[in-house]
């Protein structure tokens, strides 16, 4: 009997008797054969006392270094924003933390009510009509749209820019291997997706057409221009001889246009453009930003957003309102038949369990924001950034790796072993942010930093990072760097 | 127990209204940090054609009003620490609020998922750790903690299949499934690019060795199954399905939705699993909270290894820990990303960064707790608690309206069929679901498997005391005595919940999915 079961040598009597069996292990031994027994212990260490348990995860956490514990500007997809502390409370409460998915809806109403608010604040965000109620993450969630496109008209080919974030074209690629996708990347000019490549990467057999907005490179891409192109070079491509016949008929697509899906800052979109009136079909995003913990990279949630056309192949549970017999205003799961549950192989998605939590956490620090506060938070973070980026680039050795708008994340170039620069960084507690390098490991961006801000990094937090970046970067042996 | 019908509750009474009906233009709960860097003009930062016209329309509403809203629509929801939760498949046990209390340490909660390895030696230990004793678990020496749920690491399992063929010069199209098979297993298949073939089951509720033998030929790619199925039985055969799935040369992959019947007495490698995923928020105790967030790690056998998803923490064992000059030590464990010879076989990455860590760091904290014996206790007492639960409702007045559907004895969970019920008591599974509700019980899983007529497939969980599976089972016993005098009553279910029946016919018809603004 460990602390967490309760049956006493007492019960089992009983409930041994009651089965009729003359011992747990008759249960076992009539049930699965000798042969696949294990005959041993699991090699595991033995079982520890509460405190115990307690002591051991607290002196693993003491040998990281978070966010706590040095002025730290990482970012490339997941931010140390301030998380309210009524996010907590609310994560915790035993209602919203411990029920299972809502699958018997009258005692379901809390959690069910939360999703219809959340797929409220994306819409409203997104300027798009139908948002579902989580998906996993962000990069996933970008495969998720791949093959709501694919769905959509059947075609061959992503084309992806550059600028997305690396691990969504690593995830991307992953997943459209296996619907037998090819994968286009086009490349950036000027820190933004180079719209000449762009068009002509795009014919009809373009599935769908992904850029980041802002891009991995801090970058405000011209959204509505890569939309209107992706859907102009479907047409004009692929226009067989025939009068009146669309692009992409002859692959069988019923002559639909590629799907065009931007991946997207939930922060930023208090002050940019929403995608959904950028000619955007599917916006989808990582959703840590909005009051969900770094974790180390998880749990936090992928949002998922689309035009109302697309409402009937969109992946992951919904919530819609309806009405009980007695006329109260009700919600429950709908739409449940493009399900796994229920169409089975021919689902719109295999996915069951998402991300509920983390979604509630998304839509009550969206709450918590506001109407005003969310345009607030990211006029703050435009003039700090733009702050940050000027002084940092007033320093000898550090320039800026493109001339484009930035909201809360920009890209540097060093003049020096960006790996050296960070460690002496370090030794002051400060951590300048991502090797870009490192990560992407694309040659163009030897020598790449990219700074990300949060609400929570000052002013006085950035000339802190412009004085210990500046005495790093001098001290290193200069043109390590391949201009 | 009376229906209450005719008086509202004070729940029923409320009518619900979202965040936006609710605050007032001008209320806030945020106070945005001052703006200490010089003004610039925001049109010189960002050109207007990028910019939003409006603000999104958001609640304005005060601390105090989210607070008071979200805490009482939190009060419109069942959940495990308030009742019992017998959903089949789902494993409702009991979360520990240590492991919140743990993942809540800045340490593990503010690690940026980029920080560099030397600096995140604590998180790596521990997924180090939990790589190894979910290895020790299943059989399977080579772990990937990346999967973000179940069905993501059954896609992980197919994609890795569908790899290792592809490696070996083969093209298979075919994955087997039984008929018994969660929804997510040919959800996933067809998402791999894969085909489903459906196994038939045999009287006993295991595979039929007959259509298995027939359909296992050189184009299949791999058979997925779960053990103990979804009936709550061990297939007898698990050796000969082996030996026929490898014949042709397939693979083996097994669903560890059911894996709590089995920590530490029978292990998926020794049945000659090839590929397993575990869901950490069924038998390790992440909480559900209220559908997500899961964690589904994979465990591979060292054939399917090179394809893993990247990156997997490995221990350098040459690392001295430690230079002699004093600067930082080097790190002992660090991050692969595979971009050795070998490592370019991976199938890729399946998302972003190294996974659900906050889940990682919960289950970690479940086995510290339980250890290798408590890990068994725990199987032995989820299958003691199941078959006794069955015991109770195999009495007079129950089984001859809820059969159970196969076999004597069952494993973590067991199927009832409703069919008789319907026949005799004229109400279906679903009123019975229903009218649990009034009696403050959660249903068990209804529907499923789908080749039970009416099913009702109960997973008690070893948390549970005896005490509350004998109410359940009385409040079955009474539900159907209920039944036998007036069908009308559970037909209405249920009366005292927040809500009664709601209209999903309609809700789906013309969906309403968002709140007017």
């Amino acid at each position: 009997m460990s602390r967490y079961t309760a049956i006493t040598p007492a019960d089992l009597d009983a409930m041994l008797a009651a089965i009729g069996v003359g011992s747990v292990q008759e249960i076992f031994d009539r049930q699965i054969p000798e042969a696949v027994r294990l005959d041993r212990a699991l090699d595991l260490p033995d079982g520890l006392a509460e405190q115990d348990v307690y002591e051991h995860l607290r002196a693993l956490a003491a040998r990281n270094t978070s966010a706590e514990d040095e002025l730290s500007f990482l970012g490339a997809g997941m931010y140390d924003h301030y998380v309210p502390a009524l996010i907590d409370m609310l994560m915790e409460r035993s209602e919203f933390l411990t029920p299972y998915t809502p699958y018997q809806p009258e005692i379901s109403q809390g959690g069910l009510q939360v999703m219809f608010e959340y797929q409220t604040a994306i819409s409203e965000l997104t300027g798009l009509a139908v948002s579902n109620a989580s998906v996993y993450e962000g990069p996933s969630a970008v495969a998720a749209a791949g093959y709501l496109a694919k769905l959509h008209n059947g075609r061959h080919k992503f084309v992806v820019s550059t600028g997305m974030h690396p691990h969504a074209i690593e995830t991307l690629r992953t997943h459209a291997h296996g619907y037998g996708m090819d994968l286009v990347e086009v490349p950036l000019t000027g820190g933004v997706t180079d719209q000449g490549a762009w068009a002509a990467a795009i014919d009809g057999d373009t599935s769908a057409a992904f850029f980041a907005q802002p891009n991995f490179y801090g970058a405000v891409e011209d959204a509505e221009a890569l939309s209107a192109a992706a859907k102009a070079s479907a047409v004009t491509e692929a226009t067989p001889t025939g009068a009146g016949v669309r692009a992409g008929s002859a692959v069988g697509s019923g002559g639909r246009d590629p799907i065009v899906v931007a991946q997207v800052d939930p922060i930023a979109l208090g002050i940019l453009k929403p995608p959904g009136e950028c000619g955007v079909d599917v916006a989808v995003g990582e959703g840590q930003a909005l009051g969900n913990r770094l974790d180390f990279g998880g749990p936090s949630f992928g949002f998922f957003a689309a035009r109302e056309e697309y409402l009937r192949r969109m992946p992951g549970r919904i919530a819609g309102e309806t009405q009980d017999v007695d006329g109260r205003r009700g919600f429950v799961l709908t739409l449940q038949t493009r399900e796994q549950h229920i169409r089975r192989e021919k689902a719109t998605s295999n996915i069951c369990t998402s991300q509920a939590l983390n979604a509630l956490a998304g839509v009550v620090y969206l709450t918590w924001l506001g109407r005003r506060g969310i345009v607030e938070l990211g006029e703050l973070l435009l003039a700090r950034t733009h702050y940050a980026r000027e002084t940092l680039t007033g320093l000898q050795g550090v320039e800026k790796l493109h001339d484009q708008p930035v909201i809360r994340e920009f890209a540097l170039r060093l003049d020096g072993d960006v790996a050296a620069v960070r460690r002496r960084c370090s030794e002051q507690g400060v951590n300048p942010g991502v090797d870009l390098h490192a990560l992407t490991g694309r040659a163009e961006d030897r020598g790449g930093l990219l700074v990300a801000l949060t609400e929570r990094r000052s002013r006085a937090d950035i000339d802190r990072l412009a004085d210990v970046l500046g005495a790093a970067v001098a001290a290193e042996p200069r043109a390590a760097v391949p201009v | 127990m009376t229906t209450g019908a005719g008086t509202e509750t004070p729940l029923q009474l409320e009518r619900a209204r979202t965040i936006f009906e609710k605050g007032a233009p001008g209320r806030r709960a945020f106070q945005c940090p001052a703006r200490d860097v010089p003004e610039v003009d925001s049109e010189q930062l960002l050109p207007a054609r990028f910019k939003r016209t409006e603000p999104p329309r958001l609640p304005e509403v005060s601390e105090p009003e989210i607070v008071r809203h979200y805490v009482s629509i939190s009060k419109r929801n069942f959940d495990l620490d308030s009742g019992f939760y017998p959903l089949g498949s789902c494993t409702m046990k009991h979360n520990p609020r240590l492991h919140e209390r743990v993942a809540g340490l800045s340490g593990h909660a503010r690690l940026h998922p980029l920080q560099d390895p030397e600096r995140a030696q604590g998180a790596l230990e521990l997924m180090w750790n939990l790589q190894g004793a979910l290895a020790e678990i299943s059989g399977l020496p080579h772990v990937s903690l990346q999967p973000s749920a179940g069905s993501h690491g059954e896609l992980a399992g197919v994609l890795l299949t569908r790899a290792y063929h592809e490696d070996r010069g083969e093209t298979r199209r075919k994955v087997l499934t039984p008929d018994t098979a969660h929804g997510t297993n040919p959800a996933t298949v067809t998402m791999a690019g894969l085909e489903v073939v459906k196994l038939a089951t045999n009287p006993d509720g295991g595979i039929d060795l007959d259509d298995l033998r027939a359909k296992a030929d050189s184009e299949v790619a791999c058979l997925m199954l779960t053990n103990p199925n979804t009936l709550g039985l061990f297939d007898q055969n698990i050796a000969e399905i082996a030996a026929i799935v490898h014949g042709v040369g397939a693979t083996l992959y097994y669903d560890g939705a059911n894996l709590n019947a089995v920590m530490g007495i029978s292990r998926p490698g020794d049945m000659g699993f090839d590929i397993v995923h575990f869901n950490l928020h069924k038998s390790f105790t992440q909480p559900h909270g209220g559908g997500g967030p899961g964690s589904g790690p994979i465990a591979v056998s060292a054939r399917i290894a090179p394809f893993l998803p990247r990156p997997i923490v490995v221990r350098c064992d040459d690392a001295n820990g430690g230079d002699t000059n004093g600067t930082a030590p080097a790190p002992v464990f660090d991050l692969d990303y595979g971009n050795g010879p070998e490592g370019s076989k991976s199938i890729g990455r399946l998302r972003g960064f190294h996974g659900n860590y906050g889940c990682f760091v919960r289950a970690y904290a479940y086995i510290c707790s339980l250890g290798g014996d408590g890990l068994r206790d725990a199987s032995e007492a989820a299958v003691v608690n199941a078959n006794y639960l069955l015991a109770r409702l195999s009495e007079r007045g129950i089984a001859d309206y809820l059969p159970l559907a196969y076999g004597e004895l069952c494993l973590h969970e067991f199927v009832l069929s409703g069919g008789p019920m319907k026949r005799e008591l004229k109400i279906k599974t679903l009123d019975l679901a229903k009218r649990l509700l009034d009696f403050g019980f959660h249903p068990p899983t209804v529907y499923f498997p789908l080749l039970v007529e009416e099913a009702l497939m109960v997973e008690p969980t070893e948390t549970e005391t005896k005490e509350t599976l004998d109410a359940f089972a009385e409040a079955i016993g009474a539900i159907l005595r209920e039944a036998a005098e007036d069908p009308e009553i559970a037909r209405q279910a249920p009366y005292t919940t927040p809500v009664r029946r709601l209209d999903e016919v309609g809700a789906a018809k013309q969906p309403v999915i968002r709140q007017a603004l």
